[in-house]
C-alpha cells in the first residue's frame, strides 16, 4: 500500500467538557474515497473541520502527505460544503467564483477563461455557465460548481461534507455521478461524509463508522454492506428504509 | 417549500422619493442662475407678507424670501450630502476595519462604538462645533462624524452575519485575503441595508445641519441655507409667517424625499416585507363532474392553490383516502405536495388561495367556512421539524392537551391522563415526567413521537405527516415511522404521509401519489412501486435515480437532467416533457390527463396511449 495522503493519528477533540472525538485514527491512501458515516453528534463534521484546520485538536496528529497540517497547507485540502444555496456568493458569477479559486489574489475571468472552461467541463457544465449567476442554476448544478471550485486548486484531498443532503433525488444522482467520474478520471482522494448509507455505497471504496466520537468499524465497502461486524453498524443498516415493509405484520393486513 | 414571491424594487414609494430627490438636485444646480440676482437684490419693500410678487414675502432688507429659499437649496443640499458622505465613508471604513482586525480589537471596537452610539449625535456635533468654531465646513464635519458610529455598527454586524456563510469560509479556505474578502464577498452582500442607512443619514443630516444653522453655528452671513433663512424668518413669525414657513416647508419636503427613498429601499431589501394579505383561507368551491366516492374517508376533488398574482402552485389535484389507509404523497421540492396537504388541513400560508370542488374528511365538508374546532379534532398534523412545532417556553403537558381542552372541553386532569396514555403508546419513555418538561429537554426523535401522540390525542380520523422524519437520524427515523404505523394499525387512523424519500414511502404506505410541477402525475399501489412497475416516466426516473443498499453500484445512477419548471413558467403541455426521454410533439402541446393503468393505478402520460396503439397495431 502506498503512503497515505491523509493520516489522522489518535486525534482527540474536546469542546468544554464534551469529548467530541476520542482517539480517532484513520488513513486515506491516494486515489481512494473514504466514506465517513454516523449520526448527528457522532463527530463526523468535527473530524472534517479538524482536517481543514477550523478546529484545534486537544491531542493527536493530522498528517497530510507525511507532514503536519499547517495553515500554509490549507489550499491543499478543499472542502465542498453541504448547502449549495449558501456556498456560492449570490453577487458573483460562476466564472468569477472559479477564477477566484484559481488565483485568489487577482483572479479575473478574462485571464483565466480557459481554465474556468476546463473546470466547468470537468463537472459536465457548459462553458457559457461562467457568465451566469448562481440563482440561475438548480441545486445540483450549483453543487457541481462548488465541486469545480474545489478542483480549481488541484488539491491533494477533497472533503465532501453531506454534499447531497440538501438536494432532491433527481439532482442528487447527477452530483454523485460527477464525483464518481472525477474519482476515476483524476484519481481524486476524497473524504466523503454522509448520514446516508445508500449514497455512501455509491461513492466510496472504504467506509468508517463513527459512533459517539469513536470509530467503531473501518472496512471496505463490500465487507461493510455484506458482513457488518459492529452492532451499531448493523443497527444503522437495519434502520435504512429499503422499500420493504417496515413491520413484518403489515404485509398480511 | 414555496419560494418567496419575487421582490419588487420599483414601488410607488421609491419612485416618489427618487423623483423628489432628482427635483432637488436639478433645483440646486439651476436655482442660483435663475433667482441669484433677485435673492440678493435690496429693495424698499421690507417685511412684506406673501403676495403674487413675493410668494414667501420679503425680509428685513427687502429681499425676496422665495428666491432666497430656492438659491439656498444648493448650499443645504451640498452640506447635507457632504455630511452623509463623511458619515458613510468614515463609518463603513471604521466598521470594516473593526471586522477585519483580530478578535480582541474587534471586541474592543464594538464596545467603543456602542458607547459612541449611546451619545445623542447632535450633542456630539455641538461639542465639535464649539471646539472648531462655527461655519459650514465644521458643521458638515461635526454632523458627519457624529453619524459615523451608526454606519460602523451596521457594517460590523452585517459583515459578521455574512462572514458565517459558507461561501465566505470557502473563500478563506482558498486563501483569499481579508481585504479582497471584504470587497468581493462581504460588501456587495450588505450593500442594500447600508443604502437604506445612507438615505436615513441624509434626512438626519439635513435636519441636524438646519438646526445648527438655525442656532447660528452653521452657515455664516453672507452665505445662507434653509436653517439660516428659517432663523431669520422666525423673528416676525406672528406678524408675517410666510418668510419662516417657506424654508420650513422646503426642509420638510426634502426630508420627506430622503425618507421615501429609504422606505422604498428598505421594503425592496427586506425579504420579509409585508406582502399582499390574503383572505383567511375560505376555500372557493368550483364545479366539476367527478363521481363522488362516499365510501372514502377523505375526498379531494379538483384542488388548486393559487398565489395572489394568479400563478397556480397546485393544479386540479384529486384523490381519495379510504379509512385506515396509509397514502404516500411523493415529489420534489416545489412539486406542491405540502401545499396540497396543508390545503386539506386548511393551514395554507397567508396569500395563497385554494379552490376545490370537493374537500371532505368523513362527513366534515372543508370547502366554504368549515367548523374550525371540528377541523382541529378530525385532522391531526405531524410537522417536519419537531423543534419548531412546539413552543419552547411552555411545558409539554399544556401543549399536548391544548386541542383536547380547547376544542373538546375536556377537564385538565382527564386530558393529562389521556395524554400520558398516548405518550406511552407512542413509546415515549417516562411519560409522566415528559409532561412537566420543556420541549428542549427531549431528543429530536422523542419530540417527534410526542408530536405524534399529540396529533392522535383528539382521536382524529386522519393524520397528515409532512416529512415527519426528514430532520432525524436514520435510526431515530425508523422508530418514529414505527410509532406512526402503530397509530395506524392500533386505531385505524388513516395517514397521509408526505415525503421526498421514495424508500420511506414504499416502506410505509399502501398506495402512492406522485406529484410533479403542481400536478398529480401518477397513482399506484405500493406493490407496483416496490416491484418497479411504475408507468409514468417521471416516477420511473425517480426510482432509478434513488441510490439503494442492494442495487448495482458499478455503473452511474441514471440522473434526470434539467429541473422542474418554475410555477409561473409551466408549459401548456406536459410539465415533464423537457426532461422526458420519451417526449414527442404531442407532449409539448397537449396536457395529458390521468388515465387508469390497472387496478388502483392511474398515470398522466401520452406515451401510455402510444404503447397501447403499438400493441394494437402489431396484433
Amino acid at each position: 500500500m502506498t503512503e497515505p495522503i491523509l493520516s489522522v493519528q489518535r486525534l482527540n477533540v474536546v469542546f468544554g467538557r464534551q469529548h467530541v472525538l476520542r482517539d480517532v485514527s484513520v488513513d486515506l491512501p491516494a486515489g481512494r474515497t473514504l466514506g465517513l458515516v454516523g449520526e448527528s453528534g457522532s463527530g463526523k463534521s468535527t473530524l472534517a473541520k479538524a482536517v481543514v484546520g477550523l478546529v484545534r485538536p486537544a491531542s493527536g496528529r493530522i498528517l497530510l502527505d507525511g507532514h503536519d497540517v499547517s495553515p500554509k497547507a490549507r489550499r491543499r485540502v478543499q472542502m465542498i460544503p453541504q448547502d449549495p444555496y449558501a456556498s456560492l456568493n449570490p453577487r458573483m458569477t460562476v466564472g468569477q467564483a472559479l477564477a477566484e479559486a484559481v488565483d485568489p489574489r487577482r483572479g479575473s475571468v478574462r485571464e483565466h477563461r480557459q481554465r474556468v472552461g476546463e473546470l466547468l467541463g470537468m463537472v459536465a457544465l457548459d462553458a457559457s455557465a461562467a457568465d451566469r449567476y448562481p440563482s440561475e442554476f438548480s441545486g445540483g448544478q450549483r453543487q457541481r460548481v462548488a465541486i469545480a471550485r474545489a478542483l480549481a486548486v488541484k488539491p491533494d484531498l477533497i472533503i465532501a461534507d453531506e454534499v447531497t443532503s440538501a438536494l432532491d433525488t433527481s439532482v442528487q444522482a447527477e452530483v454523485l455521478n460527477v464525483l464518481r467520474s472525477l474519482r476515476a478520471e483524476l484519481s481524486l482522494t476524497m473524504l466523503f461524509i454522509s448520514h446516508d448509507l445508500a449514497v455512501v455505497r455509491h461513492v466510496c471504496d472504504r467506509v468508517a463508522v463513527l459512533y459517539r466520537g469513536e470509530i467503531v468499524e473501518n472496512t471496505s465497502r463490500e465487507r461493510l454492506f455484506a458482513r457488518p461486524e459492529h452492532d451499531y453498524t448493523r443497527l444503522l443498516l437495519d434502520s435504512v428504509p429499503d422499500g420493504r415493509p417496515f413491520v413484518a405484520d403489515r404485509t398480511d393486513r | 417549500m414555496t419560494r418567496p414571491t419575487p421582490r419588487r424594487l420599483w414601488t410607488p414609494t421609491l419612485i416618489a422619493g427618487l423623483a423628489g430627490m432628482a427635483a432637488l438636485i436639478v433645483l440646486a444646480v439651476v436655482a442660483p442662475w435663475i433667482w441669484g440676482d433677485r435673492a440678493d437684490q435690496l429693495t424698499q419693500q421690507v417685511h412684506r407678507s406673501a403676495s403674487g410678487d413675493h410668494w414667501f414675502g420679503t425680509d428685513a432688507l427687502g429681499r425676496d424670501v422665495f428666491a432666497r429659499t430656492m438659491v439656498a437649496t444648493r448650499l443645504t443640499l451640498v452640506t447635507s450630502l457632504g455630511a452623509t458622505a463623511v458619515a458613510a465613508a468614515g463609518g463603513i471604513a471604521l466598521g470594516a476595519a473593526i471586522w477585519v482586525s483580530g478578535p480582541r480589537v474587534r471586541e474592543l471596537g464594538q464596545r467603543l462604538i456602542d458607547v459612541l452610539i449611546s451619545y445623542p449625535s447632535v450633542i456630539f456635533a455641538l461639542v465639535v462645533v464649539a471646539v472648531l468654531g462655527p461655519g459650514p465646513g465644521t458643521s458638515v464635519a461635526a454632523i458627519g462624524l457624529a453619524s459615523c458610529p451608526a454606519f460602523a455598527r451596521l457594517t460590523t454586524n452585517l459583515a459578521a452575519s455574512i462572514a458565517g456563510r459558507d461561501f465566505v469560509s470557502t473563500a478563506r479556505l482558498l486563501g483569499v485575503s481579508p481585504l479582497r474578502l471584504l470587497r468581493r464577498h462581504i460588501l456587495p452582500n450588505i450593500a442594500e441595508p447600508l443604502l437604506v442607512l445612507v438615505s436615513v443619514a441624509f434626512t438626519v443630516s439635513l435636519k441636524a445641519l438646519s438646526g445648527l444653522s438655525f442656532l447660528g453655528l452653521g452657515a455664516q452671513p453672507p452665505s445662507y441655507d434653509w436653517g439660516r433663512l428659517l432663523s431669520t424668518g422666525l423673528e416676525g413669525l406672528y406678524t408675517n409667517p410666510a418668510p419662516a414657513l417657506g424654508p420650513a416647508a422646503a426642509i420638510v419636503l426634502a426630508g420627506l424625499a430622503g425618507g421615501l427613498v429609504g422606505d422604498g429601499l428598505a421594503a425592496a431589501a427586506n425579504p420579509a416585507a409585508p406582502r399582499p394579505r390574503g383572505r383567511r383561507a375560505k376555500i372557493e368551491s368550483v364545479l366539476t363532474s367527478r363521481a363522488p366516492a362516499p365510501e372514502a374517508l377523505v375526498e379531494v376533488g379538483g384542488l388548486s392553490v393559487r398565489r395572489a398574482d394568479g400563478t397556480r402552485l397546485v393544479e386540479d389535484v384529486s384523490f381519495q383516502i379510504r379509512p385506515g389507509e396509509i397514502v404516500g404523497l411523493v415529489g420534489e421540492s416545489g412539486s406542491g405536495k405540502s401545499l396540497t396537504a396543508m390545503a386539506l388541513a386548511r393551514l395554507l400560508p397567508e396569500g395563497l388561495e385554494p379552490e376545490a370542488a370537493t374537500l371532505r374528511v368523513d362527513d366534515l365538508d372543508l370547502t366554504g367556512a368549515a367548523d374550525r374546532a371540528r377541523t382541529a379534532t378530525e385532522i391531526g398534523i405531524v410537522y417536519q421539524d419537531p423543534s419548531a412545532s412546539f413552543n419552547p417556553t411552555l411545558r409539554l403537558g399544556g401543549q399536548l392537551t391544548e386541542a383536547l381542552r380547547v376544542h373538546q372541553g375536556v377537564r385538565r386532569g382527564e386530558a393529562n391522563r389521556r395524554a400520558i396514555q398516548r405518550l406511552k403508546a407512542a413509546r415515549v419513555s417516562l411519560p409522566e415526567r415528559r409532561m412537566r418538561q420543556h420541549p428542549h429537554e427531549l431528543s429530536g426523535g422523542m419530540r417527534q413521537r410526542a408530536m405524534i401522540a399529540s396529533a392522535l390525542l383528539t382521536g382524529p380520523r386522519l393524520i397528515i405527516a409532512d416529512e415527519p422524519t426528514t430532520a432525524l437520524d436514520v435510526t431515530v427515523q425508523a422508530e418514529v415511522l414505527r410509532s406512526l404505523q402503530a397509530a395506524n394499525s392500533g386505531e385505524g387512523t388513516a395517514i397521509l404521509l408526505i415525503s421526498h424519500d421514495v424508500a420511506v414511502i414504499s416502506s410505509m404506505c399502501d398506495r402512492v401519489l406522485v406529484m410533479y410541477a403542481g400536478r398529480l402525475v401518477e397513482e399506484l399501489p405500493v406493490a407496483d412501486l416496490r416491484a418497479g412497475n411504475a408507468r409514468h416516466p417521471y416516477t420511473r426516473a425517480l426510482l432509478a435515480a434513488t441510490p439503494t443498499l442492494h442495487g448495482p453500484v458499478d455503473e452511474p445512477l441514471p440522473a434526470i437532467h434539467g429541473r422542474p419548471p418554475q410555477p409561473a413558467e409551466r408549459p401548456s403541455g406536459c410539465a415533464f416533457a423537457p426532461r422526458c426521454p420519451l417526449a414527442r410533439e404531442q407532449c409539448r402541446e397537449e396536457r395529458p390527463v390521468l388515465l387508469k393503468t390497472g387496478p388502483g393505478g392511474a398515470a398522466a402520460c401520452h406515451a401510455l396511449a402510444w404503447s397501447a396503439e403499438t400493441a394494437g397495431s402489431t396484433q
